[in-house]
């Protein structure tokens, strides 16, 4: 089937590497892929900072360049949050309401994509090392995603996966929060990465960029060796 | 611009979040409860069908208030209670003291009731010369240490038992002990004599009973029990979201209070009190006064879509899940409700502009609606906040900063050549430290940054 | 005292309420969750209906909360255990109401026993070591007994002295919180007592470092002469 890849903006200008495993995933798997150009962002910050206005302006372009029928799959689960969970509210009563509606329905966050709509599981992969998996907080309660990459996690070939002590506890980067608060953001932070260095894991593996950007700054500033890596990059590997 | 309640709550934050000591002791404590509410929790045979049950019964009373709230007070007054409808804290207050000069009351006592810290009735009592006395061991405690209680529901959660022995030989001139048991015994005593001798018990109410006219007092030690037993006039205060249908609807709040709030099965003592005593009771008050207060909650209830946060039965387990709260603590919100909860309402019951900062320190985890024993949708009403906030006073440089990005999404092509562009002064950013712009900086003073790829994904997808 | 802004508060609400509410904020794109009938039972923590099952729950309940439990075979019987208690427990004076089943035990006591019928002081009500009372009803799933000021001798009898006695029969047990307000509503919606109460356990607190810490203000021990 064709599918559409929607690539939040860090993942495209900080961590392309991740939308690239997610490409050679599905095309491994037979489908086609398709990326838009025209789009560059999903709006979550403008949107979380309560500029609505605004986020409409932004939101009205992906609208228009999703519009379709195809799925949309998205390597996050804060962007796919808001595009599934948070464009009917921010359309609501405007003409775009049912536009947003209806591709509410064909956004997927990556790993439930896999597991809940291809019914896969098993993609041959290969990554010998014991890791840890942190659950980011929009995949994780928004779009209730918390078994599906742990289903994937577990055909991976020679991986040990070892769940760290409050493993659904925010990681503190939270957007904008991140740079509002950062003195909270950071011992947030912290706490999450002590959790996940106790387990004597090697990666600390998420679904969502954005969670390990934070936490891997907050790593290699104390100068500690664990890594971080995303899912597809993990599930990508041979 | 930040508000001086904003600059406060920063200020307080960064004090609290460098404190480790700090960090740890609220750690241990709400780990304990957390252990023990998953335990009561996973007795259930359906928490979540009970959420659904519970947040229902609460639409219903609040979206009906005014039906209820009538036959609350026509149920009570049938039987002999004083009901006083207070619009504001200063009416409440008025008639309080108003009371306690037609009675002659030298002494009073009281019970843990969130309703009065916020109208600071004690302050108002003290002022006219009433000696007021709080009998909940932890507002006791707070109260000793004139300060402000630090959790919803334990109010003296951040003291440890050596600072709580300190307290009690300077203000109570007792020998010093590491025992809570003995600190317990000690409180004990001092009150003892304060119930016997109060001319006027108050207490709150946690529910207000429609179809047979009771207020609900849920608590642990007996004091609520002796605050309204032993003197002669018994004033409850209670806000007017707490009335719910009917008696039955109190085997789903009565339990789940005790489920979400401390993680026990059911409280140790669930009182119910319908009036002051009858003709045919041995003892209790002779009066029994009930104020309903107001206080900006039809303001609350006017709005809608946050209409749900009225359904607020006040556990504080939004408190104990939240990782903010964790690391600031109680006392950094300054005002009477913390946490999440706090976070939603207090700009609708104190003003938007003053209190919005609090809605925006949140990561929006989401995991006090999660936890949210009445499923209001907590998380995302910070977000209803923040864009009532920008609506009616949006902060010029933000809006010109976010109008510009999003104007720039526009030429994606173009952000992209800048980012790559911008690679070369990354080396430039650590040394160049102390002179970056804020949002920056707050990054990079504990965390490395990300370094931006020499080849975008947009660049593979053009080049493949 | 006039009852201040009754129209006014009711005004506001009135015309805060033109504005519906959405019901329950539906999941995203969902429909609201139908209206289920409001069943307690099924989602409480299961309980068994059997009298045995509900003893046995009741017995485990105690156990945890640290409520002194007593079976006895008869009245006979709960006359010496309170015999056993008194000495156990140092009582020097007791306070009681009345009540055909304390009638028959109380007396075994041979204490000084202050009765609530007779309006004591409250000073010297504190001064009993023991507070004996009968009670509406026990509660196998949490181990409470529910008692009201008409019928277990007023507000301050069960609170006051720093023991409270509770005499009772085991055809009192009833299974679970939904049946506890049942009994309360069938028992008393004519005329319902000032005061009514759940008691769970000897009074505790857990203000100072989560501590567990029994006898706060309450009694510090709750006994139960449970008749079989």
């Amino acid at each position: 089937m064709k599918i559409n890849l929607f690539i939040p903006c860090f993942v495209d200008q900080l961590f392309p590497s991740v939308g690239i495993s997610v490409v050679r995933i599905f095309e491994k798997l037979g489908h086609t892929v398709d990326f838009k150009e025209a789009i560059f962002c999903c709006g979550q910050p403008l949107f979380n900072g309560g500029y609505w206005e605004e986020t409409r302006g932004i939101a009205t372009r992906v609208l228009e360049t999703l519009a379709g029928s195809d799925p949309v799959v998205v390597p996050s689960g804060s962007c796919a949050a808001m595009v599934k969970n948070f464009y009917p509210e921010l359309f609501r009563k405007t003409p775009q309401a049912e536009a947003a509606v209806q591709l509410s329905e064909r956004v997927f966050e990556f790993s439930s994509f896999l597991v809940d709509q291809l019914g896969i599981t098993d993609l041959g992969s290969r990554f010998p090392a014991k890791v840890t998996f942190h659950d980011g907080c929009h995949g994780l309660r928004e779009l209730h995603v918390k078994l599906q990459p742990r289903q994937l996690l577990e055909r991976v070939k020679d991986l040990t996966l070892v769940e760290m002590e409050d493993q659904t506890s925010c990681c503190g980067f939270g957007g904008t929060f991140a740079v509002k608060f950062p003195m909270i953001s950071t011992a947030m932070g912290e706490t999450k990465s002590a959790s996940a260095l106790e387990t004597g894991a090697e990666y600390l593996v998420s679904n969502d960029s954005s969670c390990l950007m934070h936490l891997q700054g907050l790593l290699s500033r104390q100068n500690q060796k664990l890594k971080t890596i995303h899912l597809a990059e993990v599930l990508a590997s041979s | 611009m930040l508000s001086s309640l904003a600059a406060k709550f920063k200020n307080s934050s960064t004090k609290f979040t460098a404190d480790l000591g700090h960090r740890a002791k609220i750690r241990t404590a709400l780990k304990s409860y957390e252990k023990a509410r998953n335990g009561t929790q996973s007795q259930y045979q359906d928490w979540q069908a009970a959420r659904t049950a519970a947040s229902t019964i609460k639409w219903e009373a609040i979206n009906h208030l005014d039906a209820y709230l009538t036959e609350f007070v026509e149920k009570l007054t049938a039987r002999g209670t004083k009901v006083f409808w207070a619009s504001n804290g200063q009416e409440a207050r008025d008639y309080v003291v108003a009371l306690a000069k037609e009675k002659g009351a030298r002494s009073i006592i009281k019970s843990k009731s969130m309703t009065s810290e916020e109208i600071h009735l004690n302050e108002a009592l003290r002022q006219a010369g009433y000696e007021v006395v709080e009998s909940d061991l932890g507002e006791y405690i707070v109260q000793l240490r004139e300060e402000a209680p630090y959790h919803l529901v334990f109010p003296a959660m951040h003291l440890t038992r050596h600072e709580i022995s300190d307290l009690f030989q300077e203000k109570l001139h007792t020998p010093p002990t590491d025992s809570p048991e003995e600190l317990t015994m000690i409180a004990r005593r001092a009150l003892r004599m304060k119930y016997l001798e109060a001319d006027i018990g108050i207490s709150g109410a946690n529910f207000g009973i429609a179809e047979t006219g009771m207020i609900s007092i849920t608590e642990n030690e007996g004091n609520a029990r002796l605050t309204t037993a032993l003197p002669k006039v018994h004033v409850a205060l209670m806000g007017i979201e707490k009335v719910i249908p009917k008696l039955a609807d109190l085997a789903l709040f009565l339990p789940m209070l005790a489920t979400a709030g401390t993680g026990q099965q059911i409280t140790c003592y669930n009182s119910l009190i319908g009036g002051p005593r009858q003709p045919d009771e041995t003892d209790g008050p002779e009066e029994f006064h009930l104020i309903l207060l107001d206080n900006q909650r039809t303001q609350l209830l006017a709005d809608a879509e946050q209409r749900d946060a009225l359904h607020c039965i006040r556990c504080g387990a939004c408190l104990n899940v939240c990782p903010i709260y964790r690391n600031v603590g109680g006392h950094t919100y300054a005002t009477t409700y913390q946490g999440p909860i706090g976070s939603v309402i207090t700009p609708h019951l104190r003003g938007l502009m003053d209190w919005k900062h609090l809605s925006y320190a949140s990561s929006l985890c989401g995991a006090c609606t999660e936890t949210c024993p009445v499923k209001i949708d907590l998380h995302h009403h910070l977000l209803h906040n923040r864009r009532n906030a920008v609506a009616q006073q949006p902060d010029p440089a933000e809006r010109f900063a976010f109008r510009a990005f999003a104007f720039l999404t526009r030429f994606p092509g173009l952000l992209n050549r800048l980012a790559r562009l911008s690679r070369h002064f990354m080396p430039l950013t650590n040394a160049a430290r102390s002179f970056l712009p804020p949002p920056v900086k707050g990054w990079v003073a504990s965390r490395d940054l990300p370094p931006i790829a020499a080849k975008s994904f947009r660049d593979y997808w053009r080049t493949r | 005292m006039n009852s201040g802004k009754r129209e006014d508060i009711l005004g506001r609400i009135r015309e805060a309420l033109r504005v519906p509410a959405p019901r329950l904020h539906a999941e995203h794109g969902a429909a609201p969750a139908p209206l289920v009938p409001v069943q307690p039972r099924a989602w409480l923590p299961s309980v068994p209906f059997d009298a045995e099952g509900q003893l046995a729950l009741f017995q485990k309940n105690c156990v945890q909360l640290k409520t002194d439990l007593q079976l006895v075979s008869g009245v006979e019987a709960a006359m010496k255990t309170i015999v056993n208690l008194r000495n156990a427990h140092h009582w020097t004076m007791a306070a009681a109401h009345h009540h055909p089943l304390l009638d028959q035990i109380v007396p075994a006591l041979g204490l000084e026993t202050q009765y609530t019928e007779e309006r004591p002081d409250s000073k010297s009500l504190e001064k009993c070591s023991v507070g004996i009372t009968a009670c509406d009803a026990l509660i196998g799933q949490t181990g409470s007994i529910l008692l009201t000021a008409r019928s277990a001798g007023g507000r301050a009898l069960s609170v006051l002295p720093p023991h409270h006695l509770v005499i009772a029969r085991v055809d009192q047990l009833v299974p679970d919180l939904p049946a506890a307000f049942e009994l309360l509503s069938a028992r008393y919606v004519k005329n319902y007592p000032s005061f009514i109460t759940f008691i769970t356990g000897p009074s505790r607190t857990g203000d100072i470092e989560r501590i567990l810490v029994l006898g706060a203000h309450g009694p510090k021990n709750l006994t139960v002469i449970l008749i079989q």
